[in-house]
């Protein structure tokens, strides 16, 4: 288990608990009681945290490396059903984007999402969830099969980014994102996109068009990273939790702004904290929204996404 | 704002400061890139192309519209919409702040402007983005000016050419900025159903969002030579692949040479090119202007 700088004070209560039950088993003596004083020292304390969490901290919480990831997501949801595809039929099979079809109860889903890595090796072979072109084109692909058989479709997002380089900028990073962008618009099947982590972008904007869009509850969603930002504005890496408080990256933010249409819960703590109930909030959002989707007809739903994302930005009309 | 250009050449404005120090009369242009000095007439008349070298010096909308409308007639649409600051957005200066500012030293509103005229002599819609403000950047104004130029198109079936020059969004208006770039490509696919041809012209420089989106959704992409034009910036990409990057890496003869673009045409002949291509589109469905 990791902890983040201010999880502190759980970790420390944990480790208690576990010294408490050391004591317990030696001695032979019940120490049920004092556990379960702990126990609700840590619920209190999760809450205090929760209560007062800033930007940054969210930022944090969503690149926490106990969060589950995209596959764990689907696979939690599919119940073994999951039937991962490969491939952009074009370049190769890009790692950081992931795909494939399975069952939520009884109905058929396309999932689509950017993928992490949770050991050194991994983050590595998933390109710390950097897709490049070939992602994204594998990503229209199963769209557009997914439109075929009348499929609805859930893009789950995390990704600090299209990733920058040299062979992504040959094979048109910027084409490829653009094109889901358009093609997104007008998929005559339900979309739901849900960012699950890192929102960054125009590399989580090229799976996020949607007749939904939900952020979960420690997720950040906007043009840039804290951290880049910071950088370019500012010129120094040290501006990165004023840069968050700035930018408005919050789900609660978002919402405010129109920006986004939903928020799902996460456990008391974070998703990492309790995983399984996690994709429990998931799933149960997901049938609420399949439900209320697969009931409009196609080309409302096209018109009422395209309105949706028309009516989006903050300007004056002079007279 | 149709006559200011001119006022702008009288006065010698369009020479940069750093050339202006160098050039004691003020109606010289020096190309920074071969350094020869020609009268600003000349330059002018060659539609801002260096004649010896072919250097295209940056412009902004109201050469370009001087340079595609007949005889710079043109009328602005959507000149009533201003920037707002959604974010209260602060870093070494405000917003606000900000946008006065350049609204001053720019006279402009915002990074795009959109205008309807005669190019050889068949109306086109034509919104091209201005670098000089806050360079170039996508911000809600530029999504909504280009939102309401598309619909001018699909009401009065006018063709549409789109001038990028802009370093991305905006990140004063954050994730406002970030869905411009939806924003836009939801409008395109209405252009699209509409049948109405959309040329995407790319100049010196298109990164970031705007080439994440618009920029890249033509029926036609065509390039200035030389522009550079990219996802990522230059700089960003060599931190990334820790390498020196190719010589000629993101230019207009790179990015056609892999494919993403029809092709790139000199911006003297900027105008004609792009009314063939509409006439051979629209095949006398374009109405005769004047
Ligand atoms: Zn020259």
């Amino acid at each position: 288990m990791n902890f983040l700088d201010f999880e502190k004070p759980v970790q420390e209560l944990l480790d208690q608990i576990e010294k408490v039950k050391q004591v317990g088993e030696k001695g032979k003596v019940d120490t049920t009681g004092t556990v379960k004083d702990l126990e609700d020292k840590i619920v209190e304390t999760r809450k205090q945290i929760a209560g007062k969490l800033t930007p940054w901290q969210k930022v944090q919480l969503s690149r926490h490396p106990d969060r589950p990831y995209t596959l764990d997501y689907i696979e939690a949801l599919t119940n073994g059903t999951f039937f991962e595809l490969h491939g952009d039929r074009n370049v190769k099979d890009d790692k950081a984007m992931v795909g494939g079809l399975g069952k939520v109860g009884d109905q058929s889903v396309m999932f689509i999402g950017q993928q992490k890595g949770n050991t050194t090796k991994m983050r590595q072979y998933r390109n710390f969830g950097m897709p490049n072109p070939e992602g994204y084109r594998k990503a229209l692909r199963l769209m557009k099969m997914a439109e075929k058989f009348n499929i609805p479709i859930v893009t789950l997002i995390d990704t600090p980014g299209a990733y920058p380089g040299l062979e992504g900028e040959e094979r048109g990073q910027a084409e490829a994102i653009a094109r889901n962008l358009f093609e997104m618009m007008r998929l005559k099947v339900p979309v739901i996109c849900i960012i699950i982590g890192e929102g960054a972008s125009g590399g989580a904007l090229g799976i996020g068009i949607g007749d939904k869009v939900l952020m979960l509850e420690n997720t950040w969603y906007s043009v840039i990273s804290p951290e880049s930002c910071s950088s370019i504005l500012w010129r120094s890496w040290d501006f990165k939790e004023k840069a968050a408080e700035q930018l408005k990256l919050t789900p609660e933010d978002m919402l405010h702004n129109k920006l986004i249409d939903g928020i799902i819960k996460e456990p008391l703590g974070g998703a990492h904290v309790n995983p399984q109930e996690a994709f429990a909030f998931v799933k149960e959002e997901l049938h609420k929204q399949l439900e209320k989707l697969l009931k409009n007809d196609p080309e409302k739903r096209i018109q009422k996404r395209i309105a949706k994302f028309c009516a989006m930005g903050a300007f004056e009309e002079k007279k | 704002m149709a006559d200011s250009w001119f006022q702008r050449i009288k006065e010698g404005i369009t020479t940069s400061t750093r050339e202006k120090k160098e050039t004691p009369e003020g109606l010289w242009y020096k190309c920074p890139s071969c350094k020869k000095i020609i009268p600003s007439e000349e330059h002018v008349a060659n539609a801002f192309v260096c004649p010896s070298c072919d250097y295209h010096e940056r412009i902004g909308s109201i050469e370009y519209f001087y340079l595609l409308f007949d005889d710079n007639k043109f009328l602005e649409l959507s000149t009533e919409i201003m920037p707002t600051d959604p974010l209260h957005f602060v870093d070494t200066k405000n917003y606000k702040e900000r946008l006065k500012a350049t609204q001053g030293s720019t006279g402009l509103n915002d990074a795009i402007r959109t205008a309807v005229g005669p190019m050889n002599g068949k109306g086109v819609v034509i919104a091209c983005m201005d670098f000089k403000f806050i360079g170039g950047s996508m911000g809600s104004v530029v999504g909504e000016k280009i939102a309401r130029a598309i619909d001018y198109c699909i009401e009065n079936k006018l063709p549409f050419v789109l001038i990028s020059k802009s370093g991305g969004a905006r990140m004063m208006e954050a994730a406002f900025s970030l869905m411009q770039m939806a924003k836009t490509s939801a409008k395109l696919t209405l252009l699209a159903d509409a049948k109405l041809p959309f040329i995407s012209l790319l100049t010196d420089p298109t990164t970031g969002g705007v080439t994440a989106s618009y920029a890249m959704l033509g029926d036609f992409n065509i390039a200035e030579p030389g522009a550079l034009i990219g996802f990522a910036g230059p700089r960003v990409v060599k931190e990334t692949i820790k390498k020196d990057l190719p010589k000629g890496f993101q230019t207009s003869e790179f990015l056609l040479e892999h494919g993403f673009l029809d092709a790139i045409v000199n911006r003297k002949e900027m105008k004609n090119k792009l009314s063939h291509l509409f006439s051979m589109l629209m095949q006398g469905k374009q109405e005769e202007v004047s």
